[in-house]
């Protein structure tokens, strides 16, 4: 089963983008036997905390994933999200959570050079994937990526919320095209809502960026 | 103006880009904001709401969720302080609102808090409800809340009245005019009626704004533990300082036994300003099961209890001479609150049109009703940005009917720096509207746009729009904290939230500008009270770059004389013999007798007293007196009280030009070009001008076109629960690139001409789009948002899908 939906979902050229949906995340969960209680989808909630005693049905296996090129051990529940175990297991709490309904796109992450929706693909069919955020977009020792840098120049963010996830549709855009228009840019960045209106400025660091990307 | 100000001289700092210590965080994903910290022993917590738009619970049993393994405790309503109407309550057994917190859960993990709320036994008794202001006027119509229907003008400044109109009223106005009963709210300049008798032309039309979500990308999550006594507090918050008192009076606490910590806020826009119920609700279950409480609030409860801006019903009636001068104008607001006590923005419309349009004769009428919707609170431009959108079209009605420029009608009615206005005879600080619609002129190129204006290709014509707004932008009376200590280093102590307009960093600037200190050696704290941070005003009302320039002035001013006066009696002479510059506190005649400024830090500290904060000033705020604590002893510590000249509003004022294509086939429309001006003094930061003034053309553009709450009028429900119901405006909706400019002419009551701008950055930009899009059309829609089928509509002369007064639709 984890087979299937890792190849449904995930293609390298990008080209099958629409298959990461919504309704093969519900269909996943479906697939898992478990959800966690109808108040948790009716209030929204994801099913934060660690392990403990989780409801019937839900309970967790060692598996391990590729996180930023590291092989990580992590235990999963069936039913849990990448940025759940993103941030709540791994503490990889650059990514953000801003609906958890895969509309706003604050929790962005690639997914074998994809960009995706953390918060709306199960942990367990990113098992054979490289999951990139954005604490593993700079350089091994640290140095920012092109990206991040001519964000800071442009003084891009405003609040912040939303960066991490135009920092990884910035940088998966510039690994698939390393020389967009601003109209390309404007493009790739459309799944990342910026309440305070920063567009303007994430287009042009981008831009900037992809002379030294 | 003092001699100490620096308007005009030469500054090393105020006017220059530099890189704010939080952007490289924000971009690596390091910053941490609320939901990010963890703590030993963290538990979830997950609210019981109200299920529907009003109840009495009349049973709650939690037996069976508190049996629940997993299970910690449960917080109700008698374990919070009571709250009375029209407060907004933080635990309640009569929610009046779907979606009020009736209870909430503490547990191991948040799925089993969900499982929990699940197992309570609830019973409600529904009770009578009301989402249109104009049904709870009608006679008998429900009263949202108990205690009445009306906040604002009741007898004897009662918090809360009821009024109802009598039938008549509403049978007179029909449904195309707004129903005009006794105002609560009433003031009147010269005689309104008399001029419209002489006007050369009036309009009178009724208008609605749509009531919008704030919509933060950071939902309000909070982390509350205790330690030794002592309130910690993980919030999510545009202020820091302002946060205090109230957490303090909240958790029932002294300011020192309040820590609060608040880094990194993921937007605010009004909605997280002041402390709001929920951070107090984590604090006492944290409290009463002696744990950490982590509470993430989802993006559906975010809608229900995250703020969402008042929406209005109105009708407006403006008179102008021949010549197009705004000789007369009539407004009457019914403003929709939620179940609790509202926003002033009725009355700051009016201002504003006073203020923008500087009628010779004006009225305002308004009365602010209480719903079982949502919880209201100020959004961005509360009140002067809704206005902006209801009049600036109908300037260009007037316009076009008496045959004048666009442009022109707006230079001819905009305020002159010794306006006075209002039925307060209102002042302002500075005023360069008509040197903004200039500037904006000439860089959108009025002249040869406005030519283009109805030119068609195909289905598609061209509109052309401008627009302007304004906001009191900057307040007064606070406190400056700033210590030098013995690295040598300036440190300012900022009680500004960061709310991503990066003025709490721009306004520390203030401090090393005028002690000449280079800001690499300059360390701004702020976001952890910890640090001792002075009172300030909350990050709100555009105020932060004003106000907190001059408290950091004051605090500046006060060090260096301090330090002069350290340095004559440690090295002989008099104070006045000595300066301070290049990091140092140096004899005038005599460059040997010198001083490091880490040497005088480190005097400073052997000295005590009132040289390193142990004795401070007693007219300095209780918050600065709470900071002095963690800062006393440090170093040379100036803490000081702004009591610089003050009077009138700091008026930041934005004019917008635009440009769109729309298509007659569809309504759908691209906007191909806009600019954004502002006033807003001399221009302290520029990139931060810049994002502010295309971050508010973005917000205004969803003002215009695209926000709004939804609800399902007939179950009283709020439909609202995601983004793509609410549709903040995502990077295709606007403009690849926004033009941005400023007038910077300095404001003579800021030490360095400073004043704010990001509220009517906003209004400014959602005028002209409604403008361009009237223009486009030749209709004027009284209402925002305006959506394409609206759009449609009226370009087919098919009537719209709603009534003129007609609200959550």
């Amino acid at each position: 089963m984890q087979k299937k939906f890792s190849s449904d979902r995930y293609d390298p050229q990008g080209t099958a983008r629409d298959d990461v949906s919504r309704r093969h995340f519900i269909k996943g969960v479906v697939a898992c036997g478990t959800v966690a209680g109808a108040a948790g989808l009716m209030t929204g909630c994801s099913g934060d905390g660690d392990g403990g005693s989780a409801p019937a049905g839900s309970a967790e296996r060692l598996i391990s994933i590729n996180v930023n090129g590291m092989s990580r051990n992590v235990d999963v529940m069936p039913n849990e999200t990448l940025s759940h175990t993103l941030r709540n297991k791994l503490g990889l709490t650059g990514t953000k959570l801003g609906c958890d309904r895969g509309s706003c796109g604050a929790c962005t992450v690639m997914v074998d050079g994809t960009t995706v929706n953390s918060c709306s693909i199960l942990t367990h069919t990113v098992r054979s994937a490289n999951v990139v955020t954005v604490e593993g977009v700079g350089g091994a020792n640290g140095e920012l990526h092109p990206v991040q840098t001519a964000m800071i120049e442009e003084l891009a963010p405003q609040c912040g919320y939303c960066t991490p996830g135009q920092v990884v549709s910035g940088v998966a855009l510039l690994q698939r095209n390393p020389n967009p228009s601003r109209e390309e840019v404007r493009q790739a960045l459309a799944g990342n809502l910026c309440r305070c209106g920063a567009y303007n400025n994430y287009v042009s660091a981008i831009v900037k960026a992809a002379g030294s990307a | 103006m003092s001699d100490e100000y620096l308007i005009g001289k030469e500054m090393n700092l105020v006017g220059k880009d530099f890189v704010p210590q939080d952007v490289q965080p924000k971009v690596m994903g390091t910053g941490k904001y609320a939901e990010d910290f963890k703590k030993e022993g963290m538990c979830y917590m997950k609210m019981l709401l109200c299920p529907m738009p009003s109840a009495n619970v009349t049973n709650l049993d939690a037996s069976e969720a508190l049996a629940m393994p997993g299970v910690i405790g449960i917080l109700t309503a008698d374990d919070v302080p009571p709250t009375d109407e029209p407060g907004y309550p933080m635990l309640t057994m009569k929610p009046r609102q779907l979606g009020m917190p009736i209870c909430a859960i503490a547990a191991e993990t948040e799925a089993i808090a969900c499982e929990a709320l699940e197992r309570i036994n609830v019973t409600y008794e529904p009770q009578p409800f009301v989402l249109d202001p104009l049904e709870s006027l009608y006679p008998g119509g429900p009263n949202a809340l108990e205690s009445g229907n009306v906040t604002g003008g009741g007898p004897d400044n009662a918090p809360i009245h009821t009024a109802k109109w009598d039938a008549r009223v509403f049978a007179e106005a029909g449904e195309d005019r707004l129903p005009m009963g006794d105002a609560p709210v009433e003031w009147s300049v010269g005689d309104v009626d008399a001029a419209f008798e002489e006007a050369a032309l009036v309009i009178d039309e009724p208008f609605v704004t749509a009531s919008s979500s704030h919509a933060a990308l950071e939902p309000r999550s909070t982390l509350a533990y205790w330690e030794n006594g002592k309130c910690f507090i993980h919030g999510s918050s545009q202020s820091q300082s302002w946060m205090m008192p109230g957490l303090a009076r909240m958790m029932q606490v002294s300011l020192d036994d309040i820590v609060y910590i608040a880094e990194y806020c993921g937007g605010g826009f009004g909605a997280k300003a002041s402390p709001y119920p929920i951070q107090g609700m984590t604090a006492y279950m944290a409290q009463k099961i002696n744990r950490p409480v982590m509470i993430r609030v989802t993006r559906a409860e975010e809608y229900h209890l995250g703020g969402t801006r008042p929406g209005f019903q109105g009708q407006v009636k403006l008179g102008f001479d021949a010549n197009g001068k705004m000789t007369a104008a009539d407004l009457y607001i019914v403003q929709s609150g939620g179940p609790n006590r509202g926003s002033g923005d009725y009355s700051s419309a009016a201002g504003a049109l006073a203020l923008v349009y500087t009628p010779t004769h004006m009225r305002f009428r308004g009365a602010a009703v209480v719903t079982n919707k949502p919880w209201h609170v100020s959004q961005r431009g509360p009140g002067q940005n809704q206005l902006a959108t209801v009049v600036e079209p109908l300037m260009d009605r007037a316009a076009k009917e008496l045959g004048i420029d666009r442009l022109a009608i707006r230079d001819l009615n905009s305020p002159e720096a010794d306006v006075v206005f209002s039925n307060r005879n209102s002042t302002v600080t500075s005023m360069y509207l008509k040197e903004a619609y200039n500037l904006g002129a000439e860089k959108f190129n009025w002249e040869e746009k406005k030519a283009l204006s109805g030119q068609r290709n195909g289905s598609k014509v061209i509109g052309i729009g401008v627009g302007s707004a304004y906001h009191s932008a900057g307040s007064n009376g606070f406190d400056g904290l700033i210590s030098i200590r013995p690295d040598g280093k300036l440190y300012v102590h900022s009680g500004v939230g960061n709310l991503g307009t990066y003025s709490y960093a721009g306004t520390c600037r203030a401090a090393a500008e005028v002690l000449g200190v280079a800001w690499e050696n300059t360390v701004v704290l702020r976001g952890d009270s910890r640090h001792g941070l002075p009172w300030t005003l909350a990050q709100f009302g555009s105020n932060s770059a004003f106000t907190n320039t001059r408290t950091n002035f004051v605090a500046a001013v006060k060090m260096r004389e301090m330090l002069k006066s350290l340095a004559a009696q440690e090295l002989g002479g008099e104070a006045g013999d000595y300066e301070v510059a290049n990091e140092a506190v140096t004899n005038t005649s005599d460059a040997s007798l010198t001083m490091s400024l880490a040497d005088a830090a480190t005097k400073a500290i052997e000295l005590g007293g009132e040289w390193d904060g142990h004795e401070y000033p007693d007219n300095l705020n209780d918050v600065t007196k709470s900071a002095m604590q963690h800062v006393q002893g440090l170093g040379i510590v100036a803490a000081a009280k702004d009591e610089l000249f003050k009077e009138g509003s700091a008026a930041g004022m934005a004019a917008s030009f635009c440009m769109i294509e729309l298509d007659t086939d569809t309504g759908k429309y691209e906007i191909l070009e806009m600019n954004n001006i502002a006033d807003c003094g001399t221009v302290l930061h520029p990139q931060g001008l810049q994002q502010q003034l295309r971050g508010g053309a973005v917000m205004g553009i969803g003002e215009a076109v695209l926000d709004r709450m939804i609800y399902d009028p007939q179950n009283g429900l709020c439909a609202t629960v995601g983004l793509y119901q609410t549709k903040p405006p995502s990077i295709l909706d606007i403009p690849s690139v926004i033009e941005t400019d400023a007038v910077n002419q300095p404001d003579p009551q800021n030490p360095f001409g400073v004043k704010g701008i990001g509220e009517p950055a906003m209004g400014s930009a959602a005028a002209a789009l409604l403008s361009a899009i009237s223009d486009a059309t030749g209709t004027y829609f009284n209402r925002t948002p305006v959506d394409p089928d609206m759009i449609i509509n009226a370009l087919a002369g098919r009537d719209q899908s709603f009534t003129p007064l007609q609200v959550n639709v």
